[in-house]
C-alpha cells in the first residue's frame, strides 16, 4: 500500500516557551502550563478548544493524564509517547495523522522541566541496562563518548573539531538574549575543561537547564484564519534501532541516515533547499554524526565539515540558531525547542539571529543513547 | 540453580547462573549458528533455537571511554567477542587502552557478584 503524504496537511498556529534557564519556585507542570496557555492564547484558541494532547516529560509517567488534569482540558485524543528528547518531532507526525483522520481539532504539543533549579542535574527515568550495570556506566555520558571513540579512531576525528561545534553554539547564542549561556568562550576553554568522560569534557556537554515549551497544531486549511503566518507541517520521519548502545550497530552511523531520507521524502524537499537546520545537541558529537547522517557532509567528515567556522554565525549553513542545547536551553528533553527556534525562524521573529529569507527548516530530534532518531520538515507558506 | 530450574528460567538468569559457576556463556542459534547477546529469547533474525556454548573469550576493543569523577575513575569499553557479538565490559588493569587492541576476558569477583571484565592479550600486553 502506498503512503498517502501527510505533507501540508497540518500547520503550527502557536508556540510558546516558558521558563527558559533558571525558574525558580516553580514546578515542572506549572512550567509547561504557562507555556501551553501562551501558545494556545497566540492561536487566538481558549485551552477548551484542545481536543488533541501530545505530550511526554522526564518527570511525568503518564503525562497526558497529567497535562490534562492540569489545564481542565477533555481531549478525544491524547499521544504521551515518549521517545526521549526526539518525541516531540514525532508528536508532530502523530498529530498531523490525528489531525488528518478527524480525531482532532486543536492539538496541543507540549513539555516542561525544572530540573535545574530542582536539583541542577539531569532528571531521568530511564532504567538502567541489565547487563551494563556491572560496568557502572553513566549515561548518557558514557554512550556519546563511546560514539565519540570510535568516531576518532575511525575517522580521524580530533578534539579541536568538537570544540568547534562548542564555539559555533555560543557565537549562535551570543545572538539570542533567551540563551543561558552567553559570553566569550575561546578555543583553549573549551579544550581545557574538565573531563568527563574521554575525549568529551564539561565543555562537550549540553546545559542542564530549566524549561517549558508548547505549541498548537490545526488542519491547514484552518490555519490561516488563526494566524497571520502559520509554520506548516511538511514531513516527518523516524527511525529506531537499539536501545542500550551496546546495540548500536555502529557507533558512527545513527537511524537518522533513515529517518531524515523519510522525512525529506514526505516533504519533497531536498538538503539544499534547507535554509535553517536544528540538531538535537546534547553534546558535541551529535552535531557532526547528524551533519553526516543527514547527508550534509559524507560520512566521517563531519568534524573536518564543521571546522572554521561554517555552522557558526556567517558560516555557510545555518545550524542550531537559537545556541542548542549546548548553549541555550536544555532540560532533559530538548527536542521541542528545535521546533520553538525553526517556527521562529520561519516567522522572522528570532531578532538579531534571525537568518534571511528562512522558509524551510529541518528539526532532528534524538532520544536515548543515540537510539531513536526521528526528524521534521516545517516550511513558510511559501513552501506549500 | 540446578540443571531443572535452570531448564525453567529465562536466558539472562540462565546467564548469571553460568557466570556464578565461573563460565562465560554465550547464546548460539542451532539452525542458523548466530550468536546472540545480551542474552534473549531470539536473535535479530527471528532464530529462536538458542542454546548456551561457552565464549571463546577472545574480543577486540571496538570502542572505550574512561569516566572521571571525585570518587576515582574506570574505564568503559564496548568489546566485539570473536563469535561476532559486542558486550560492553571494563579492563580493570589498565587506565585506557587502543580502540582495535585484542582482549582476554576473564571474571572477576565484584562487589555486586561476578562479572566479565577483560584483560589486554599477551600478544598487546607486551
Amino acid at each position: 500500500m502506498s503512503e498517502r503524504s501527510m505533507r501540508g496537511k497540518s500547520a503550527i498556529v502557536g508556540m510558546a516557551t516558558a521558563g527558559v534557564g533558571e525558574a525558580p519556585g516553580f514546578s515542572a507542570m506549572e512550567l509547561l502550563g504557562q507555556a501551553a496557555i501562551a501558545a494556545v492564547g497566540e492561536a487566538g484558541l481558549k485551552l477548551q478548544d484542545i481536543d488533541g494532547v501530545f505530550a511526554a516529560t522526564s518527570s511525568h509517567a503518564f503525562p497526558t493524564m497529567s497535562v490534562v488534569e492540569y489545564l481542565g482540558l477533555t481531549p478525544r485524543f491524547f499521544d504521551g509517547t515518549n521517545v526521549g528528547g526526539s518525541s516531540f518531532e514525532l508528536h508532530l507526525l502523530q498529530a498531523t495523522l490525528a489531525l488528518d483522520a478527524g480525531l482532532c481539532d486543536a492539538a496541543l504539543v507540549c513539555y516542561g522541566s525544572n530540573q535545574r533549579t530542582a536539583g541542577g542535574k539531569l532528571v531521568s527515568m530511564s532504567e538502567p541496562q541489565w547487563h551494563e550495570m556491572p560496568y557502572r556506566p553513566r549515561h548518557p555520558i558514557t554512550a556519546y563518548a563511546l560514539a565519540a571513540s570510535r568516531h576518532m579512531a575511525q575517522f580521524g576525528t580530533t578534539r579541536e573539531q568538537l570544540a568547534d561545534v562548542a564555539l559555533a553554539a555560543r557565537g549562535w547564542a551570543n545572538l539570542n538574549p533567551e540563551a543561558f549561556a552567553r559570553g566569550p568562550l575561546t578555543k583553549d576553554e573549551v579544550l581545557s575543561a574538565r573531563m568527563v568522560s574521554d575525549p568529551l569534557s564539561k565543555a562537550d556537554c549540553c546545559l542542564v537547564t530549566d524549561g517549558a515549551a508548547a505549541c498548537v497544531l490545526v488542519r491547514a486549511d484552518r490555519a490561516k484564519d488563526l494566524c497571520e503566518k502559520p509554520v506548516y507541517f511538511l514531513g516527518a520521519g523516524a527511525a529506531n534501532y537499539h536501545r542500550s548502545i551496546v546495540a548500536m550497530p555502529d557507533l558512527t552511523v545513527t537511524a537518522a541516515t533513515d529517518s531524515g531520507q523519510r522525512a525529506l521524502e514526505m516533504a519533497k524537499a531536498g538538503r539544499d533547499e534547507l535554509d535553517l537546520v536544528m540538531l538535537y545537541d546534547a553534546f558535541t558529537i551529535n552535531t557532526i554524526l547528524f551533519l553526516e547522517d543527514l547527508g550534509f557532509c559524507p560520512k566521517g567528515e563531519g568534524g573536518r565539515f564543521v571546522e572554521d567556522g561554517r555552522i557558526a554565525p556567517g558560516g555557510e549553513l545555518a545550524v542550531n540558531t537559537n545556541g542548542g542545547g549546548l548553549s541555550c536551553v536544555h532540560p532533559g528533553m530538548y527536542g521541542l525547542f528545535l521546533i520553538a527556534e525553526a517556527v521562529a525562524q520561519i516567522r522572522g521573529e528570532a531578532g538579531e539571529r534571525q537568518i534571511e529569507d528562512c522558509e524551510l527548516a529541518l528539526c532532528h530530534g534524538n532520544g536515548g543513547t543515540l537510539s531513536s532518531q526521528c526528524t521534521a520538515i516545517l516550511g513558510s507558506e511559501a513552501t506549500l | 540453580m540446578s540443571e531443572i530450574e535452570r531448564d525453567e528460567a529465562g536466558p539472562q538468569a540462565n546467564y548469571e547462573a553460568f557466570l556464578a559457576e565461573g563460565r562465560f556463556m554465550l547464546q548460539r542459534a542451532g539452525s542458523t549458528g548466530e550468536y546472540v547477546f545480551w542474552p534473549r529469547v531470539t536473535t535479530p533474525s527471528g532464530a529462536t533455537d538458542l542454546e548456551w556454548v561457552e565464549a571463546s573469550g577472545g574480543g577486540t576493543i571496538y570502542a572505550i571511554t574512561i569516566n572521571r569523577s571525585r570518587k576515582g575513575s574506570w574505564n568503559v569499553a564496548l568489546i566485539d567477542l570473536d563469535e561476532g557479538v559486542r558486550m560492553m565490559s571494563t579492563l580493570p588493569e589498565v587506565e585506557t587502552a587502543e580502540i582495535g587492541a585484542r582482549v582476554k576476558a576473564r571474571i572477576e569477583q565484584a562487589e555486586d557478584g561476578p562479572r566479565v571484565v577483560f584483560d589486554l592479550a599477551a600478544e598487546d600486553a607486551a
